[in-house]
């Protein structure tokens, strides 16, 4: 383990025999992990204010995940329709997260979302466009009119099935604009803390030169989107896995509502590609072996357009009751041929040329081989809507100095326990944008920066020295498989104790490994195994929360169903489920106390 | 299948070389070149370094040259490609490691043309912008910035400092033909030079290669039939400095 010394204003050198690595320093107001659409709107927000402010992120950004995003974004704009409102958004939003959202924060998403996206279109965003010229809306899943009295709305805001890769490069081009500062490639490593607890920045490592830096910032902005690469089949990028949890977890706060991973109910089989909601949404649908459209049994209302928990639940018991499709019966069908080519190409050209590529089926002709494939995570750092990091102490919510998490690293919670989708891409510039906003507030008060001592700094630093020094044991690459094939075997859509204490065990197992665990590239420069390791140690702790949280959970919530426990049981389980990297695990209270409606009261949801 | 990668780093490297990977494709996850990559970096040689992110042709991370043609690797199925294969970086950009180059300057190009909308106007909702209006951006729009077409202009090698390539100029004409922008004039004048647009030779090598079926060269055309029309060009051209 090395000794990191500090050399006044030129930085901290550290001795470890005759090799000596330079910690050097950069200071700013404040830093932005993440340049997804999260952090590139946070960002947006303090750039102008002439504060010090710069983002970094470990891919260029407009290569994060959320380019990836085909469907939309919700917004009540009722440019269909002609009347829709936010109330009955958030209606949705909240049975959709069967209750485990929190209302206050579900209120400030869906009440800004109508501004929040006009906002994107003067941005430059290229929506579609309906006959009147407004901005493109399709139906998606879970979304009614009139709290639940009318099916089928229009409020999904779309730009062709390429809305993330529209909204992305719209807010990176706008950051061009305001003269924002990147890091891009630069990966972000530890928390900094001081020793009274306030967050001071990060240690970080440009990874074209493999220098170490300590990105010195008053207050540091988690924005370092999902995790989905935990599972072994996901729609997830390489890239999504998890670091920011990872961080906060070793800084020893809690991770919140972990056990709730969406599996998205159209994801190609065999390959985890997404084929975007929107397809149902415009008027896709699925059958099972028999040709049946089973969804229209399962949930006569919203039928194909129920909420993705739901659909994916279903669909895993058409094929575990062996109305599965192909010679493996292990896959259902999605059906859009019928929609005509003009609609498909038109609407759906994105997710065309995936399903041609990816599942060798030209959708024009044939159905679409799907499967539930792990895709989004509804836990995650807990925040408050002013996107503050939360810790619990004493049973108490308690904001972190210096911490705020935005995007779907966080859990503010607006999904609960299922996410609708198109309300991440609303999520994540509704909160960037709150976070910026907060901030602002906060640096225009003059709040000052702490000292950190030289045991922080060490602390931070152990992982990397951990990867550089290890030479003998287990390939990183080893346990990441072993970690992904786990997940996927027992933490899947459907749930046992049996099945997930092996888990836990497994993961134990592992985490212990990963103390030996080695890369053979030691060097310094664009060293992507390096990268690659300390991703895993962020992979880890996601799965050893996500295991925490769902052997705890003792009942069947949105996406988290176990088959021991089949019912939701309010009286025992209408709580946020808190746990730490040490293994405790405790119960937050949801927030019922919306500000300007009623709360939503609890009831079954419909079908 | 027989990979063969170029290699290089700094830290050790005086020069490059050329290293051959045998794979056995029956043990590989997954049907894309990214795949084997993935699978040679996880079992035989964890030092290979390239970029990689969404895995499924959209955020433009994983361009480079597979016997001899830019693409993307995460959508390349390596059925499709012969027993032999020979992977280099993009060309004519610096290399930083293996397959991993430095696109600064291919960034730099795209910050020139001032990639984002301008408009002076503050509607009250969103602008309106009818059908017809907005299917104009597409072919545009949907540049993933991966710099497979910038890397295969031979005007962009010679004069990447001074000739704003493919990409770049597909993002100008994005902006220039969306009707909500308001400074057309001002982005077609600062195209007019003979080395900001008029380096292009129509050599069409990046339509070719473009991995997302984007057409540069038509955009490019495009540029030049609005400077037409708004009778911006110059009467007296500037002198070539070459
Ligand atoms: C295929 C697919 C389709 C989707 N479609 C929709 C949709 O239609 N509608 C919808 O609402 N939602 C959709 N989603 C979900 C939505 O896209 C994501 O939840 C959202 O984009 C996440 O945004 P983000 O800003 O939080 O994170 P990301 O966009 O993932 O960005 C994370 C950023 O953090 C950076 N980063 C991470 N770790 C580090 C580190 N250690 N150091 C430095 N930087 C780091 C990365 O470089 C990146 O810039 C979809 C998701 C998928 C997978
Ligand atoms: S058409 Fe123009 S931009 Fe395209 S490759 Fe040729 S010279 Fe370059
Ligand atoms: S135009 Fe095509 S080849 Fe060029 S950067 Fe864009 S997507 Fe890549
Ligand atoms: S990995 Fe994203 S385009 Fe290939």
């Amino acid at each position: 383990m090395g000794l990191w010394l500090c050399t006044g204003r030129f930085g901290y050198y550290s001795g470890m025999g005759n090799i000596v690595s330079i910690l050097r320093e950069k200071q700013f107001d404040a830093i932005i992990v993440g340049g997804g659409g999260a952090g590139l709107r946070a960002s947006l927000e303090l750039s102008s204010s002439g504060y010090h402010v710069a983002v970094v992120s470990k891919v260029f950004p407009t290569r994060s995940h959320t380019v990836a995003a085909q469907g939309g974004i919700n917004a009540a704009l009722g440019n269909v329709e002609g009347e829709d409102d936010w109330r009955w958004h958030m209606y949705d939003t909240t049975l959709g997260s069967d209750f485990l959202g929190d209302q206050d924060a579900i209120e400030y998403m869906c009440k800004h979302a109508p501004d929040t996206v006009l906002e994107l279109e003067k941005m430059g965003m290229p929506f579609s466009r309906d006959e009147n010229g407004k901005i493109y809306q399709r139906a998606f899943g879970g979304q009614t009119r009139h709290y639940g009295k009318e099916f089928s709305v229009h409020r999904t805001c779309a730009a062709s099935d390429r809305t993330g890769h529209a909204m992305l490069h719209t807010l990176y081009q706008q950051n061009i604009r305001a003269k924002t500062q990147f890091l891009t490639e630069w990966y972000a490593i530890d928390l900094v803390k001081s020793e009274s607890g306030k967050v001071c920045g990060v240690i970080a490592i440009e990874m074209k030169t493999g220098d170490l830096y300590f990105l010195n910032a008053k207050v540091t902005v988690l924005a370092t989107g999902g995790a989905g690469k935990i599972f072994k089949s996901t729609t997830n990028a390489y890239t999504c896995t998890g670091d920011g949890l990872g961080m906060v977890y070793r800084a020893g706060l809690p991770l919140q509502d972990m056990e709730m991973w969406q599996f998205h109910p159209t994801g190609i089989a065999n390959v985890g590609v997404l084929i975007s909601e929107g397809a149902r949404g415009e008027g896709g649908y699925l059958t099972n072996s028999e040709g049946e459209r089973f969804m229209q049994r399962y949930a006569p209302q919203y039928k194909d357009l129920a909420c993705r928990d739901v659909v994916s639940r279903c669909s895993a018991i058409e094929i575990r009751e062996g109305r599965g499709c192909g010679p493996n019966k292990d896959y259902v069908l999605l059906n859009i041929s019928h929609l005509g080519e003009e609609i498909i190409l038109k609407r759906l050209p994105g997710i065309t040329d995936l399903a041609r590529t990816f599942a060798g089926v030209d959708p024009l002709k044939e159905p679409i081989p799907v499967v539930p494939t792990c895709h989004y995570m509804m836990g995650g750092i807990p925040t408050n809507p002013q996107a503050q990091v939360i810790d619990v102490q004493k049973g108490k919510d308690q904001v972190v100095p210096g911490l705020y998490a935005a995007g779907e690293c966080a859990s503010v919670s607006v999904h609960g326990a299922n996410r609708l989708g198109a309300n991440s891409l609303l999520d994540i510039v509704v909160f960037g944008r709150a976070a910026g906003k907060h901030i602002k507030g906060l640096l225009d008060n003059g709040y000052e920066q702490e000292t950190v001592d030289q045991g922080a700094l060490n602390r931070s630093m152990s992982r990397y020295q951990r990867w550089m020094d290890n030479k003998a044991g287990p390939s990183y690459s080893e346990l990441r498989l072993r970690l992904q094939n786990l997940m996927q075997k027992d933490f899947g859509v459907f749930r046992t104790k049996e099945a997930m204490q092996e888990g836990l065990d497994g993961l134990i197992a592992i985490r212990h490994e990963m103390q030996n665990a080695t890369i053979s590239d030691h060097s310094k420069a664009f060293n992507t195994a390096l990268i690659e390791a300390l991703e895993l140690d962020n992979m880890i702790e996601v799965a050893y929360a996500t295991a925490l949280g769902a052997l705890h959970r003792e009942e069947s919530r949105g996406a988290h169903s176990r088959i021991d426990f089949p019912n939701r049981d309010d009286k025992h389980w209408h709580a946020h489920l808190i746990t730490y990297t040490d293994g405790r695990v405790a119960k937050r209270a949801v927030n019922m106390k919306p500000h300007e409606m009623d709360p939503i009261k609890l009831k079954e949801r419909d079908k | 299948m027989q990979v063969t990668i170029y290699r290089y780093n700094p830290d050790f490297d005086q020069k490059p070389t050329y290293k051959m990977y045998d794979v056995d494709t029956s043990k590989v996850h997954g049907i894309m070149l990214l795949d084997v990559l993935e699978y040679i970096k996880a079992n035989l040689d964890d030092s290979l370094a390239f970029r990689r992110s969404c895995g499924g042709g959209v955020c433009g991370s994983d361009g480079i040259n597979i016997n001899g043609k830019n693409s993307l690797a995460c959508i390349t199925p390596f059925k499709e490609l012969p027993e032999k294969v020979t992977l280099r970086p993009l060309p004519g950009m610096p290399i930083i490691r293996d397959l991993i180059v430095n696109l600064d300057q291919f960034y730099t190009q795209y910050n020139s043309v001032k990639p984002y909308l301008q408009t002076h106007s503050n509607p009250e909702k969103e602008h309106i912008q009818s059908i017809e209006q907005r299917d104009k951006l597409d072919g545009l729009y949907e540049c993933i910035l991966c710099a497979c077409c910038s890397s295969s202009c031979p005007s962009f090698w010679w004069n990447p400092d001074k000739f704003v390539g493919p990409a770049g100029l597909l993002a100008a004409a994005r902006f220039i033909l969306d009707s909500r922008d308001e400074e057309k004039e001002s982005r077609l004048k600062d195209l007019d030079d003979l080395y900001r647009l008029y380096r292009c030779r129509s050599i069409m090598n990046c339509t070719t290669v473009c991995p997302k079926g984007l057409n540069p060269n038509a955009a490019i055309s495009k540029i030049r039939d609005e400077m037409i029309k708004s009778k911006t060009t110059c009467t007296e051209p500037h002198h070539e400095h070459d």
